[in-house]
């Protein structure tokens, strides 16, 4: 396939570049950046050891993020269920023969990366609810029978990550599709009897956790019965945290995390590291560009002039930030610890990749937003 | 696609609602990082800036292995080791360099060691040798201040008295790998150090006696020195272990089958099943393997051809040889095929279709009956009985004995042996059983396999009366009883188990009995049995026609030599069995050891001891010698 093929439409290279949304990639590159600096800093001023690969990977990224973004959108919409169903056959593919890492099949080894299909699957998913609710009015939208393909949508990989077992990226699947339906003009009923159902259905829910699950909820409403697991984890977190201030440490001075009292430092608790050597200030920085990150979303979304773009554009940012606020959360002590990243900061490859491939989306959506998306 | 504005009024609203709550949760992220870091953020600037607090994992002392008499077999000892704390130290390489010069330190440590360094904290002392001798300690203390950083401290390491007598059955701990560390999550893993059970008792009660981990919550300075502890949750030390095992009989045995290649020998008790020794010449000293071992030391275990690393009492497959006589016996007086007086003439050849198979005596025994087939142990006797009863009744019969499965020690390596019948056969190789297969599966050659803990167990159930014991070797968990002294009765007719101990004891004990020279010569301890001698290859008729003796071939070619026994002979306790391997004859090499270890065992008398899950004060096991009565007193159950 080459690059002409997608390019049927009348804009040239140059206008379309002028046309990319600068103000998000410049969002985007300066969380990224946080990122590789906390890297650095977690590395003990090692760049060799995170950070240049993080950055590698970014740039590359980035690349991709901009060709995504190049391809009209309605070739996004035609090429949206294949996309769905090679997400699927992955899936099925770490279920059947994955690697086996931390006890649980999450990845497929490329060599280069460890892939894990079920990140790119949540971006899978927002396109084809959005697919599906291009062509309806929301009289449809409310009626139950319409709902039936969302919600095979949805539950088919959430069905394949839990058997995995990966309780917390099933709940965010789970979220992230039900706030499309709901932006379809699904009716209000239908998620308030959700959530009380949910919460009726916790009790039972409980019986089928896996133990280290069980565990870590336990954990989390009480973290002095596991000092040496995961309550410790949060507690010295929290130390770190609180010990930041509202200066900060400095960079490269953060004593918790230099002195290993933080696990998994440049993955999953980045956050706490970076707000302890830049304080409150560093902290509210990196929480304003995520709120900048969202308003450009809603603003893309709202500008767009056909549902697949407005489903798709809020897709991804709601995607986004339920990602950001349940890593954030989870090393502030608000949540149990679930094990999720911080998307463009935390050290790893498919998180990285599922973000900027969302963004690229998103970016589509707005240099296309008058495009004529058809069936 | 047209839209139209109701439509895009309703996603609007929803979109701003969505919106809404993106910013909430941005909200409430805010306000908990302030609280963190405003409201609370003096108190946990206190407990960091000034004092942090650190978790010390407090690793449990590991459960010791003591055999029946509570003697240790497995035991922490203290050791001295040298540490370093990187962060008192200018220069880790030139320290350890110097290091070097006083006391042996391999390179291969200090690769490790600076791979270390680069990894852990600062402030966590990293182990750079252990098992310092006395020597060694003096000549360190003595360097210290030129050794900024390097210290000594004393930690625990397991130690084994027994070394290579118990290696078999007690095992050995060893460092945790990588993959013990994704199947097991027990952070007292991670300590530096810390070493876990890998092969034998220590690994089959690998969790039992690792105990569980305690932890002390420590104030540390901002270097990272322990200022004073908070709260500590001491460590449950790990569960007593109590095996049945007399170590000194166990020594014994080695001992005796040490004037050999590579032999095995089991002795177990015929009532309750309990095993006393179970050696396997050669083994290995468990104690290098706790430390680690040179190569030259692992070059001179894999090089041996007795195979140290194998327990060959449970894992060594041989034919049984003439020992599974008796099965062939019982089958048949079960078929009705012979009794005690059915007579057969021995010419030394038995022509069977196109065959014909040899008596190991050329010219015969002459007319034979049951007890004289056994003494003399007459191939012709079994192999025309065999003909009549059929290979599948032989099957049953060595299965209800205990051979063909596994016997669930709690040892892995233990292995299932084969009886071949014409399932067997069809299943396996998928061919049809010819009747020749018969005759050589009646005196345990062909395709029969037995361990000796299966040979041992046969006996047992043969001379207790019929009982279906199986093999224990662990008694007690702490106060937790774990053996088994009842059994259920196989339903073997007791006269015909008397005809076939007759037999045994006439092997012994006979004029003419196979074994006739290593009979117990002292009242009340006389000891039956049955030699066995099996090949490994086929006999040609070249080798028969020049009467090539065995010993003159290589050693690898010899037969086995195997024999079964139990003692005393009018009561009997102790059942024992031995496989020499390449022995060349059962008489010969055999018997002579099963005679050693009965009379031991019955001087040593381990079953008079009631079991009891006590560790020995004096270290020592018991002495009975002289004993005061013949050892078959009141607890004797089995009577026949």
């Amino acid at each position: 396939m080459s690059y002409s093929m997608f390019v049927q439409d009348d804009m040239s290279f140059g206008q379309k570049l002028a046309k990319l949304n600068w103000w998000l990639v410049i969002l985007i590159c300066s969380v990224a950046a946080v990122g590789i600096a906390s890297l650095y800093s977690a590395a003990g001023g090692d760049f060799d050891r995170w950070a240049s690969r993080q950055m590698m990977r970014f740039g590359i990224g980035m690349i991709g993020l901009v060709i995504i973004a190049m391809i009209d959108i309605k070739w996004w919409y035609r090429l949206t269920w294949p996309i769905y169903f090679i997400g699927m056959i992955m899936l099925v593919f770490v279920e059947v023969k994955g690697h086996v890492g931390m006890g649980a099949q999450r990845w497929i080894n490329l060599g280069f990366m460890q892939l894990q299909p079920s990140e790119l699957m949540k971006i899978a998913v927002v396109m084809a609810l959005a697919r599906h609710f291009h062509g309806a009015s929301p009289e449809q939208a409310r009626r139950l029978s319409f709902l039936i393909v969302p919600a095979l949508v949805i539950a088919a990989p959430v069905a394949l990550v839990l058997m995995q077992p990966d309780l917390g990226t099933a709940l965010m699947i789970i979220m992230a599709g039900a706030a499309m339906v709901f932006m379809a003009g699904a009716p209000i009923w239908l998620f308030v009897s959700a959530i009380v159902g949910a919460a009726v259905s916790v009790p039972i829910a409980w019986q089928f956790l896996h133990e280290y699950q069980k565990k870590r909820v336990m954990t989390f409403l009480d973290p002095e019965s596991d000092p040496l697991g995961a309550g410790y984890h949060i507690t010295q977190s929290k130390i770190a945290i609180g010990s930041g201030g509202v200066e900060g440490k400095g960079f490269l001075q953060g004593t918790q995390s230099h002195l290993n009292f933080l696990p998994e430092k440049q993955t999953d608790f980045i956050f706490t590291l970076w707000v302890e050597e830049w304080g409150l200030l560093g902290g509210v920085f990196l929480l304003t560009l995520f709120l900048f990150i969202f308003i450009t979303g809603l603003r893309t979304s709202l500008r767009c002039k056909h549902n697949f773009g407005r489903y798709l554009a809020l897709g991804v940012s709601v995607n986004f930030s339920l990602y950001v606020f349940i890593n954030i959360a989870m090393v502030m002590g608000l949540i149990p610890v679930v094990g999720a990243p911080l998307p463009l900061v935390s050290y790893g490859g498919t998180s990285m990749l599922a973000a900027l491939i969302g963004f690229g989306l998103m970016m589509s959506c707005g240099i296309y937003r008058h495009s004529k998306v058809t069936r | 696609m047209h839209h139209d504005e109701y439509s895009e009024k309703i996603f609007t609203r929803r979109a701003f609602f969505i919106g809404a709550l993106q910013v909430i949760g941005l909200g409430i992220l805010g306000a908990r990082l302030a609280w963190l870091q405003i409201a609370q953020g003096k108190r946990y600037k206190t407990l960091s800036d000034k004092n942090r607090i650190n978790i010390k994992i407090l690793p449990p002392p590991r459960g010791q292995i003591v055999d029946r008499f509570g003697v240790p077999l497995a035991v922490n000892a203290q050791t001295y080791r040298v540490l370093i704390i990187s962060e008192q130290s200018d220069d880790v390489k030139s320290s350890l360099k110097l290091l070097q010069n006083i006391i042996d330190v391999e390179d291969k440590d200090i690769k490790r060691v600076m791979e270390e360094v680069s990894k852990a904290a600062k402030f966590i002392p990293i182990k750079i040798r252990e098992g310092l001798s006395w020597d060694e300690v003096a000549k360190v203390e003595v360097n210290l201040p030129d050794l900024p950083g390097i210290f000594i401290d004393v930690g625990d390491i397991r130690s084994y008295p027994y070394r290579d007598a118990t290696a078999h059955i007690v095992g050995y701990v060893r460092s945790v790998s990588k993959e013990d560390l994704e199947k097991d999550n027990d952070p007292v893993l991670r300590l530096p150090g810390f070493r876990i059970g890998k092969t034998g008792i220590e690994k089959f009660y690998d969790s039992p006696l690792r105990g569980k981990a305690g932890a002390a919550e420590v104030e540390v300075n901002v270097i990272g020195r322990e200022v004073r502890e908070l709260k500590r949750k001491n460590a449950v030390s790990g569960k007593r272990v109590t095996l049945t095992i007399d170590g000194e009989l166990q020594r014994y045995a080695m001992e005796v089958l040490s004037v050999h290649k590579s032999a095995s020998a089991v002795v177990m008790d015929a009532h309750s099943g309990a095993i006393y020794a179970m050696a396997s010449y050669p083994a290995f000293d468990p104690n290098i393997f706790v430390r680690g071992f040179s190569s030259d030391e692992w070059k001179e275990i894999t090089d041996n051809l007795g195979r140290p690393q194998t327990n060959k009492a449970i894992s060594g497959q041989y034919p049984p040889g003439s020992t599974f006589k008796m099965v062939t016996a019982l089958a048949g007086l079960k078929a009705g095929v012979i009794s005690k007086n059915t007579s057969v003439f021995c010419s030394g050849k038995y022509e069977f279709g196109n065959s014909t198979f040899h008596c190991w005596k050329k010219y015969g025994h002459g007319d034979v009956d049951l007890n004289k087939a056994l003494e003399q142990s007459c191939d012709i006797y079994f192999y025309k009985m065999a003909t009549e009863v059929g290979i599948d009744a032989i099957a049953d019969m060595a299965r209800r004995l205990g051979l063909g499965q596994k016997l669930g020690l709690e040892l892995a390596q233990e292995r299932a042996g084969i009886i071949p019948d014409v399932a067997w056969k069809k299943r396996v190789l998928g061919q049809k059983w010819y009747q020749g297969e018969t005759i050589i599966s009646s005196i345990g050659q062909g395709n029969v396999l037995a361990t000796p803990l299966q040979l041992a167990v046969m006996t047992a159930r043969m001379v207790n009366g019929g009982f279906a014991v199986n093999p224990w070797i662990t008694g007690y968990l702490e106060d937790q009883f774990l053996g088994r002294e009842q059994w259920d009765s196989l339903g073997i007719s007791k006269a015909h188990l008397k005809l076939v101990m007759q037999g045994m004891e006439s092997v012994v004990n006979g004029k003419r009995g196979t074994a006739r020279a290593s009979s117990i010569d002292r009242e009340g301890f006389e000891m039956a049995g049955k030699t066995g001698t099996s090949q490994v290859q086929r006999i040609t008729m070249d080798q028969r026609r020049q009467g090539i003796k065995n010993e003159d071939l290589p050693w690898k070619q010899r037969h086995h030599a195997l024999f079964v026994g139990y003692a005393p002979m009018k009561k009997p306790r102790y059942v024992c069995s031995v496989v020499v391997e390449h022995g060349i004859g059962g008489s010969r090499a055999a018997a002579p050891i099963a005679k050693l270890l009965l009379e031991q065992t019955q001087m040593r008398d381990p079953a008079r001891t009631q079991l009891q899950p006590e560790v020995s004060k004096s270290a020592t096991s018991p002495v009975f010698w002289p004993p005061k009565k013949p050892i078959y007193g009141e607890d004797n159950q089995g009577d026949l």
